[in-house]
């Protein structure tokens, strides 16, 4: 029997109480100042993970491409923090949010441009040869990865290279009697930022359009006379670019680089695609925060258990959805 | 003088992977007619439709479309000549709404108010459904999205595959219907279908394939009137279809 248009709505939209519940559930399991540390921790972090995730979930939703070499462009992003935050380093510490706050939008800004220009090139030499092969993507992705690593490495050195937040980013606030950090919010604050400006832009024009018709059926899009390889280096650039400002801010918040600081990210990126449904940003946006919410909320009641914590959330979504929590195109 | 077909197909082969689908090819569309092509399942229907569009290369052969060789080009290119198509699965992108499947079928400047006026006339089951995201549509108001689609701009040609496989047979009269509309309008348009009441109504040519070769061609209502042709060509009776 067919589910009623209601019914199927409802169960479409269910996903969207999750955060909520989460939230909600916890609450009564510890004090409301850790409560609210932890979740505006869970919220920033997840915010964080949406910035990395948001541009390969539509790559793989999209173009079907399997790339491995996400984790370069935020590692590549991380690295071109050091780069402004160092040569800007008397505007860093200076007490005072608008020239702390110009530090953190130049150095966003030349990510974004820089890690979308190399995404760019990626699409061009790269990824282009391989479209329709997914064990020749993972081959030659993973190589790619290596090769990036090692260009990173050849510019600004093997160490591990530190990174102080801005000044006025450092520190907390005391909210409700819990301590906020103040970056935690600034992080959150960005993450909405783009999370809204991708929801416009996916849902209220003609390029999101394509792409959202893209994601369920290439091939319908070309018969209606559009050029979808135009639309898949768009998206390319656009996602890389999105790890490059992922990668600034998680290494602000780890206030240390290194040149595995992408790669290390990416199982948890691939969990969080998972979850969400790959192709979905709004399915993205919501796993990120599950993510983030649960790994700290898990940290602090069960340390031992932190580490499995998203595989076993993983697992518990995909027997409740198979395809993620807002699954696209077809199966 | 022999009227120039809008679409003419010679000598048309097509492999897919290792497997030689079309054999050779030979189909002509008249302009403003529509033109019926049958055959068994597995004749090569859906593949001659696939190859107009650019979505399967021809390995040998000439697609001419309005004077112009269309044959390897790509899909996007060929669609901008002012081809539609509605493949046999709808095409539909469930995820978006009824009005959104129809905007990304019109030109830049978005929708034509007289021009979506008549086409909601032809189906008006789709203004209730508006703002409904196509996958909550049922089968019949799918296939009524995905001829909408093909239609909300003026197009040279229609190629459609199998629009009434799976509707029931009130919905099956609905297209019928719309059908003989278009018609009417001198629209041109290549229909492979399986229901031969449906292409007795509306087809004006036929073109009957076999094994990847057209082993037929001339007026749907010789067809339709010849029962030893129709057991010769399709092993069936259109009589037996009604």
């Amino acid at each position: 029997m067919t589910a009623s248009p209601a019914l199927r709505r409802f169960n479409e939209r269910l996903p969207y109480v999750l955060v909520p519940l989460l939230l909600l559930v916890m609450l009564p399991a510890m004090s409301f100042s850790t409560w609210l540390t932890l979740t505006v921790a869970g919220l920033a972090m997840g915010m964080m993970l949406f910035l990395m995730a948001a541009g390969l979930t539509l790559i793989f939703g999209l173009m079907q491409v399997f790339t491995f070499a996400h984790g370069a462009f935020i590692t590549l992003g991380a690295y071109l923090a050091v780069s402004v935050v160092g040569a800007l380093a008397g505007w860093s510490g200076a007490e005072s949010w608008w020239l702390n706050l110009a530090v953190l939008g130049i150095a966003l800004a030349v990510a974004l441009l820089a890690t979308g220009a190399a995404g760019y090139v990626f699409e061009r030499v790269i990824i282009r040869r391989v479209y329709g092969s997914h064990l020749r993507q993972i081959l030659i992705t993973v190589g790619g990865l290596i090769i990036a690593e090692q260009l990173i490495v050849a510019i600004w050195g093997a160490n591990p290279l530190p990174l102080p937040k801005p000044a006025s980013f450092r520190g907390s606030l005391i909210l409700g009697g819990a301590a906020i950090e103040k970056y935690r919010l600034v992080a959150a604050a960005l993450g909405l930022v783009v999370y809204g400006a991708l929801h416009l832009l996916l849902n209220r024009t003609r390029v999101g359009l394509l792409v959202r018709a893209g994601v369920e059926n290439r091939e319908m899009v070309e018969a209606l006379g559009y050029r979808i390889r135009r639309l898949f280096i768009g998206v390319f650039v656009a996602g890389t670019a999105l790890a490059g400002v992922g990668g600034v801010m998680w290494a602000l918040y780890q206030e240390l680089v290194t040149r595995s600081i992408g790669s290390e990210m990416t199982i948890l990126i691939f969990i969080i695609l998972v979850i969400g449904g790959l192709g979905s940003i709004g399915g993205c946006f919501t796993a990120a925060l599950l993510v983030g919410l649960v790994t700290n909320y898990v940290g602090f009641l069960a340390p031992k258990l932190a580490l499995g914590s998203t595989i076993l959330l993983m697992m518990l979504v995909l027997l409740w959805r198979p395809r993620g929590l807002f699954p696209v195109g077809a199966e | 003088m022999t009227e120039t077909p809008l679409l003419r197909l010679a000598g048309v082969h097509t492999h897919i992977g290792r497997y030689h689908i079309l054999h050779g090819v030979d189909l002509a569309v008249r302009r403003g007619r529509l033109t019926m092509l049958l055959g068994r399942n597995g004749a090569g229907k859906t593949t001659t439709l696939r190859t107009i569009m650019g979505l399967w290369r021809p390995s040998a052969g000439e697609i001419v479309f309005d004077g112009a060789p269309i044959g390897g080009m790509e899909t996007p290119d060929i669609a901008r000549l002012g081809i539609a198509y509605v493949p046999e699965s709808m095409g539909i992108f469930a995820q978006l709404t009824v009005r959104e499947n129809l905007l990304l079928a019109t030109g830049p400047a978005g929708f034509d108010k007289a021009r979506l006026d008549e086409v909601l006339a032809l189906f008006p089951a789709l203004k209730q459904k508006w703002a409904d995201s196509a996958g909550a549509l049922s089968g019949g108001q799918k296939q009524m999205l995905a001829i909408s689609r093909a239609i909300i701009e003026n197009r040279r040609l229609l190629v459609v595959d199998e629009p009434t496989k799976g509707l029931a047979p009130a919905v099956i009269q609905h297209l019928i219907d719309a059908f003989l509309r278009l018609k009417s309008t001198e629209t041109t348009i290549l229909l492979v279908e399986q229901n031969f009441h449906m292409a007795r109504s509306v087809g004006d040519d036929v073109a009957v394939m076999d094994d990847g070769r057209i082993v037929h061609t001339g007026s749907m209502a010789a067809l339709a009137g010849d029962e030893a042709l129709q057991q010769h060509l399709l092993g069936l009776s259109l009589a037996s279809h009604q």
